[in-house]
């Protein structure tokens, strides 16, 4: 049998990077359009914006792409972040509330994972279910008012700079990067995560545990959450219980962005960390140039809308 | 030590009260070939989810090689080395063959993916089946045909004890099945156990080295190859005589219907002109990627032509979209019952109401008496095997389903009705009752298409047959002048 090398196939490489394309083209623009854009000062605050967001869509992406969904991380960042606060006051080295926070994701996560696999409640629900209780959750343990009081040492985990320039928090999206890239594209976990989003019952008939592994893509977008949640309120310097409403809606965005498919099964790593860059630009840009956030709302729903497009057509053309 | 490597005894089932098997047997031995018959729902596919984990039986016990066996899910029956090529294709789109061919024992290092060694293995084990495709092409991009060509790898490369085949060639022509054949034969010398289930007589009688038979959930009795004939055999499964499987009846054939004229799709389909008369049945034979399914698609307005005109009697019609075609008299069952035919989550009612709903209004709303008459009137026509038209259509199986498709379109009341593989994995029982449906339509002056992988069938009930390879037409053939040879070697492009 003869093998043909394949030539350049142009469409195939706009389909696969093309994200990063539009990134680099939006850098640009928004360059152009305000000289303050490209000032450093102001690059390393995207960069501080986008790795908390970041940081949680990587963990959003591991349940989509499995098939699934999750409402609640918002929740479960401002539940933690509540935790970590009250954990973080000098008392304890700065571990316990790291360890704190995951731990309480990944009680979350099971929750949801044992609700969605095990009790069969379709993702939406259960997520949407554990959202409002969380929140709920939050406030009661916050008594309805931000804990304020964190330690100085906490507030420098996101105002500290690595070697006086690279903030830590870029610093901890890019090791989150790292390990989510690796257990995705290297390992059979990270495979058997897109078999399963690809078509549920070849996975289960193939001998695929199908349940664990829901239940463990749920756990992991709750440790995301958790960490997320820690970092949020150095950032802040509060535990607010209102902390990351709504930042389920930019995860569930960045991933989108970035080319991974509401049906599950497809997607790819750099897509959802450029996908939260992009927002992050978007925003930023958009600030600078002085538009209100009203418009703001407008721009990223459109765009939202024209990515799923994007990969939706570019599925059904053959 | 037993002379069988598996043992199924007195294995019962039921579903919502509904007994699905009751007190069936089964033995294999090891190296044979082992048919399993019976028609649709007389519980072959519920015995064999039982032997691969994915149901759990209510009674009776199974040893597989001399132990007592119960498996909780597959990974536990393919542990104890068996395997399973499923009659319903299981193909993640999104995911490259390699990829598709290890889901579930990924080759790995460690917990580390193996990919070089998985493409490797993946090349071999294609080029050994002879199927020319890349192991890196996306499931997406296969046809049916190819994809049940993969799910075939996926079995055989397990190195199982005992592999089930469940309806394997249902979407693959001859070539490919002899290649098939010839891996059961060396699977066989190895000492591998084949349960083969499959409606196709001719395979069986071919390959199989003893049949087990089921009717209603019920085990009716096991012969060697060579004490049974296809009447007896039928009358096993059915519990009464058929004495012809192809029945034609005699149609007057008239006036040209439907003129296609140098009819192209790009590279898929070259030039493709041909004649449909008015009482005739109409058949296309060819091997996968010949290019028929494309050919009807492009008729029929699913995909755009990129050459051609069509007739419809005598008059120049331009079809761009199904609505077209059925506003001129077109019909097309398409080869995909699941995918492109049913609404599976619809009732039976739902479905066969679907196209011509504009027929059943009353003042213009959706009138529910109307449409109960109406699949009320198909059920019984076509005599589909429902507990009630609220029955919904995934639930029915494969030849009920595949009638409440035709249903649906017979509704709509076309002139022309054209079948893509109409009779693919439905049981002897309904596929005389859609030949008998085919010969009333053209009885009544309508005409048929039929495209099918099976000669012996097109041989049944044609009158004339088309012959395409790799996008052209290359052989017609009246109904004095059909042989199969013939027919195969316009098929394969070879000079007759």
């Amino acid at each position: 049998m003869e093998k043909v090398k394949k030539p350049f196939d142009k469409q195939r490489f706009i389909k696969e990077y093309g994200i990063i394309l539009i990134f680099v083209v939006l850098v640009a623009v928004m360059t152009i359009l305000s000289p303050n854009f490209a000032q450093p000062k102001n690059l390393i605050n995207i960069l501080k914006q986008t790795s908390i967001n970041g940081i949680l869509s990587l963990g959003m992406m591991f349940v989509i792409i499995s098939g699934g969904f999750d409402l609640s991380v918002g929740s479960i960042v401002g539940v933690s972040g509540v935790a970590a606060a009250y954990l973080g006051m000098g008392e304890y080295p700065l571990i316990i509330p790291l360890l704190a926070c995951i731990g309480l994701g990944a009680l979350f996560g099971l929750g949801n994972g044992i609700g969605i696999s095990f009790g069969n409640l379709p993702p939406f629900i259960m997520t949407l279910g554990m959202m409002t209780v969380l929140r709920g959750l939050a406030l009661v343990i916050s008594g309805g008012q931000p804990v304020t009081g964190i330690s100085g040492e906490y507030v420098n985990i996101s105002s500290g700079f690595l070697f006086g320039i690279i903030p830590y928090l870029a610093v901890y999206f890019v090791i989150a990067i790292a390990i989510c890239a690796f257990v995705l594209t290297k390992t059979v976990y990270g495979r058997r995560i897109y078999s399963c989003g690809g078509n549920m019952l070849a996975a289960r008939v193939s001998g695929i545990n199908v349940k664990a592994m829901q239940t463990s893509v749920y756990m992991i977008a709750g440790i995301m959450a958790g960490v997320a949640g820690f970092l949020l309120t150095a950032r802040t310097t509060v535990g607010a219980p209102t902390a990351g409403e709504g930042y389920e809606m930019d995860a569930i965005t960045a991933c989108v962005i970035g080319g991974v498919s509401m049906n599950g099964g497809t997607g790819k790593w750099y897509g959802v960390v450029v996908g939260a860059l992009i927002i992050s630009v978007i925003a930023n840009g958009l600030d600078i140039l002085g538009v209100s956030s009203h418009y703001q709302k407008i721009i990223k729903g459109i765009i939202i809308i024209v990515a799923v497009l994007a990969d939706v057509n570019g599925k059904n053309a053959r | 030590m037993s002379e069988y490597i598996l043992e199924m005894k007195n294995i019962s089932k039921s579903f919502s009260g509904v007994k699905a098997l009751d007190n069936v047997m089964l033995q294999v031995k090891p190296g044979e070939v082992h048919a399993l018959m019976g028609e649709n729902g007389a519980g072959k596919s519920t015995l064999m989810k039982i032997l691969m984990g994915i149901y759990s039986s209510d009674g009776g016990e199974i040893i597989m090689n001399g132990g007592k066996y119960k498996a909780n899910n597959p990974k536990e029956a393919m542990s104890v080395g068996i395997s399973m090529i499923h009659q319903e294709l299981n193909p993640i789109l999104d995911m490259p063959v390699y990829e598709n061919i290890f889901v579930g024992r990924e080759l790995h290092k460690g917990i580390l993916v193996d990919k070089a060694a998985e493409l490797k293995e993946a090349r071999r084990l294609l080029d050994d089946l002879e199927i020319s495709v890349s192991p890196q092409m996306m499931l997406r991009d296969l046809s049916v045909a190819q994809c049940q060509l993969i799910e075939i790898i996926k079995a055989i490369s397990i190195k199982a004890k005992v592999i089930i085949m469940d309806e394997p060639t249902s979407a693959i022509t001859d070539h490919e099945v002899n290649v098939l054949f010839s891996h059961i034969e060396s699977l066989r010398k190895q000492g591998t156990a084949i349960i083969y289930i499959s409606h196709r007589m001719e395979e069986i009688f071919k390959i199989c080295d003893r049949i087990t038979v089921m009717r209603d959930g019920q085990y009716v009795g096991t012969d060697t190859v060579k004490n049974l004939d296809e009447n007896k055999l039928i009358k096993m499964m059915v519990g009464r005589e058929i004495t012809d499987v192809f029945p034609k009846l005699e149609a007057e054939i008239g006036e040209v219907v439907l003129k296609a004229k140098n009819i192209s799709r790009g590279k898929r389909v070259k030039d493709i002109s041909f004649d449909l008369r008015r009482g005739e049945i109409l058949g296309i034979a060819g091997l996968v990627g010949a290019g028929r399914t494309e050919l009807v698609e492009g008729l029929f307005g699913i995909e755009k032509l990129s050459a051609g005109e069509i007739y419809i009697h005598d008059r120049k019609v331009s079809i761009h979209s199904p609505r077209d075609a059925i506003k001129h008299g077109l019909a097309l069952v398409t080869e995909d019952r699941k995918g492109s035919g049913l609404n599976l989550g619809g009732t039976v009612e739902d479905n066969i109401t679907t196209i011509a709903i504009k027929k059943l209004l009353k003042g213009g709303l959706v009138n529910k008496s109307n449409m109960r008459k109406a699949a009320d009137e198909y059920i019984d026509k076509l005599k589909i095997k429902t507990p009630s038209r609220d029955q919904a259509a995934r639930n029915l199986s494969g030849g009920n389903q595949q009638k409440i498709v035709i249903s649906k379109w017979l509704l709509a009341e076309p002139e022309i009705i054209i079948m893509d593989e109409p009779t693919r994995g439905i049981d002897v029982g309904a596929k005389r009752d859609i030949y008998l449906l085919m010969g009333e339509l053209v009885k009544n002056g309508k005409s048929v298409i039929v495209i099918s992988s099976e000669i012996p069938e097109l041989m049944g009930i044609c009158d004339r047959i088309l012959v395409m390879a790799e996008g052209e037409m290359t052989g017609a053939l009246s109904r004095g002048d059909f042989s199969q040879e013939n027919i195969m070697a316009y098929a394969s492009a070879i000079e007759a």
